[in-house]
């Protein structure tokens, strides 16, 4: 269903209209069928969470949310339109970014080099302009530093601006991709599994920095996770899947009540 | 000093020189295979097709002349006119670029997360099919290229330094086709680099060559790029192929050069274009001083053709990832 008016959450908070839609998502890899008739939405300004235990096709659900699957059956519907079958970079483009479960950063670049990659949807010179970096190439490069180092400042990272991306921890790195994927300006960040392999410190971190992203800039937060308690305090919305189902939808509340979901989660016996 | 002393200079310097050339080449293969993981043997070839298209549009041949003749049994080889050097080096670049287009369209685009020795295999054809395409487009005959560089040892070089080694020395006698050979490699290198560190292209490029799926997700077009990469091999197989060009000629051997280049990258790494600069001039200055301290005096000369060979298999064995190249690390 389209929601076409804003509402406020049982937290108080207010989450705006439909901005993306999934309607009856249908995903096989030859015969194993990784998504199952999926339907759910995503508002403007609300973090959604996509929780189920493993292999239960969250991280598929985020590839086809983000163009790097595209699914056999169903629609997807961005902005009030059906969105045709696309290349992840041309997602990238329309304003959705992402970050990936095993982290895929240029190891080789530096975190600024890495952070600056995510603003090349926001520069607009041609290639004859950048080859002989002129005019509008570098009034571009300047703003886009700015932007940069805004985002840079904003995630805590200034001290390993210049480090290369593959010699800083792994929690580093978690925070280094979440700030190329916000530098893009995003209409719709997309995280997974943000917290995987993370101490309970570098959990904090991470989730003061998701809520205070989608605080400041209002972006709308779409994100996968493992851990139900982290998820249950983050997000407004959550879908639960199981075995490539859909098998909850609601509030956390809603859903922690949700008896398919305690199964799913602890287990049932069958007898 | 002795004469010697400075006979040996002379070779080192000329060493120098011819090593800028197989530097040049070593750095087409180097940018195809950081972008894509590609190895290009195609590389030679293209200096090839670059140098033969080139001395073509000078002199306003009519392409696939030979062949239009035998169908129609006309008798057209030239339109009769002369295109400049500077217009025809651009309108070479141009045809690069289309060249570039159409790998990546018409082969590399069917062939995306195959292994490496597909690539390779495919990059074979490749050559092969240039050579044969180039033939038919602009014929066999060697052909001379003049774009206005001066040729023929420096006599001011000469005059400065004949006084150094009493008077058994002339002076060193350095051509001045590979002074401006090295001079324009420089500014090429430098032009490089700077386009790869601070463009957006450049960086997207950079982007590529390290993660795929990360530089999807930040809205590059992989086939933009590869086709970037490409033409920019393009640009500098063109620049390799009017250099040996115009030193000995347009002819099919040109394409032969490719193979030089492999040991220059093993030296320098396949990955780092520093490293084609330096394993360039390592074995261009390491070829010249072995012929003239060891290969000439005791080994009967013409060690010039195994020199490089043997070097890389050295290298192979105690530093296989060449000079500056990443580190081959198994982690378990």
């Amino acid at each position: 269903m389209l929601h076409s008016e804003s509402f406020v959450t049982p937290d108080g908070r207010t989450i705006g209209p439909t901005v993306m839609e999934m309607k009856n998502i249908t995903l096989r890899f030859g015969g194993v069928v990784a998504i199952k008739d999926i339907s759910f939405d995503i508002r403007e300004g609300e973090i959604r969470a996509i929780i189920g235990p493993n292999g239960a096709g969250k991280s598929s659900m985020l590839n086809v949310v983000s163009g790097f699957y595209n699914p056999q059956e169903g629609e997807v519907w961005y902005k009030g339109a059906k969105r045709p079958p696309m290349k992840p970079y041309q997602v990238a483009r329309q304003g959705i970014a992402r970050t990936f479960q095993n982290i895929a950063l240029f190891e080789g670049m530096s975190v600024l080099d890495n952070v600056m990659t995510g603003r090349l949807n926001h520069m607009t010179s041609g290639i004859f302009s950048q080859a002989l970096w002129w005019g509008k190439a570098e009034r571009e490069e300047v703003a886009n530093r700015e932007a940069v180092e805004k985002v840079i400042d904003f995630l805590e990272i200034q001290h390993i601006r210049k480090t290369p991306v593959a010699r800083l921890p792994y929690g580093l790195k978690k925070r280094v991709e979440l700030a190329r994927a916000l530098a893009a300006e995003p209409k719709i960040l997309l995280l997974d599994e943000p917290m995987a392999g993370m101490n309970v410190e570098e959990k904090e971190d991470m989730s003061r920095f998701i809520l205070s992203v989608n605080d400041e800039f209002g972006t709308t937060i779409a994100l996968i996770e493992h851990d139900m308690g982290v998820v249950m305090d983050l997000s407004d919305r959550v879908v639960v899947m199981d075995y490539g189902k859909k098998i909850g939808d609601g509030t956390p509340d809603e859903v922690r009540g949700n008896q398919a979901v305690i199964d799913a989660y602890l287990g049932v016996a069958h007898d | 000093m002795t004469a010697d002393f400075y006979y040996g200079i002379e070779v080192v310097l000329n060493g120098l020189m011819a090593g800028v050339l197989y530097a040049l080449v070593a750095l087409g293969f180097v940018l195809i295979f950081k972008a894509s993981g590609i190895f290009n043997y195609a590389q030679g070839v293209m200096a090839l097709f670059s140098a033969l298209t080139l001395v073509g549009i000078m002199n306003g041949q009519i392409p696939f002349a030979h062949l239009i003749n035998s169908i129609f049994g006309t008798h057209i080889h030239h339109f009769g006119w002369h295109v400049p050097a500077v217009l025809a080096i651009l309108l070479t670049a141009g045809v690069m670029v289309l060249l570039a287009w159409c790998v990546q369209r018409f082969i590399f685009r069917h062939l995306v997360n195959q292994e490496p020795i597909i690539l390779f295999m495919a990059t074979i054809g490749l050559a092969y099919f240039m050579e044969g395409f180039g033939d038919l487009m602009w014929n066999s005959e060697i052909k001379k290229l003049d774009v206005g560089i001066p040729q023929g040892g420096s006599f001011w070089i000469e005059d400065m330094t004949s006084g150094l080694g009493g008077d058994a020395f002339y002076g060193f006698f350095i051509d001045q086709l590979d002074i401006v050979a090295a001079i324009v490699a420089i500014i090429l290198v430098i032009i490089l680099v700077a386009f790869s560190q601070y463009t957006k292209q450049g960086r997207a490029m950079r982007a590529v060559a390290d993660d795929h799926q990360a530089a999807l997700s930040v809205g590059i077009s992989l086939n933009f790029i590869w086709v970037l990469v490409w033409s920019l091999a393009g640009f500098v197989a063109l620049v390799a192929g009017i250099m040996w060009g115009a030193k000995s000629g347009v002819q099919f051997s040109l394409s032969l050069i490719a193979l030089k280049a492999l040991p220059v990258l093993m030296l320098g790494g396949f990955t780092s274009i520093p490293g084609a600069i330096v394993g360039g001039l390592i074995v261009g200055v390491g070829e010249k001083l072995f012929e003239f301290l060891i290969g000439a005096p005791f080994l009967g000369g013409a060690t010039e053709n195994w020199f490089a060979y043997m070097l890389a298999l050295v290298f192979l064995v105690f530093r296989p990832q060449g000079l500056f190249g990443e580190k081959i690390i198994e982690r378990v």
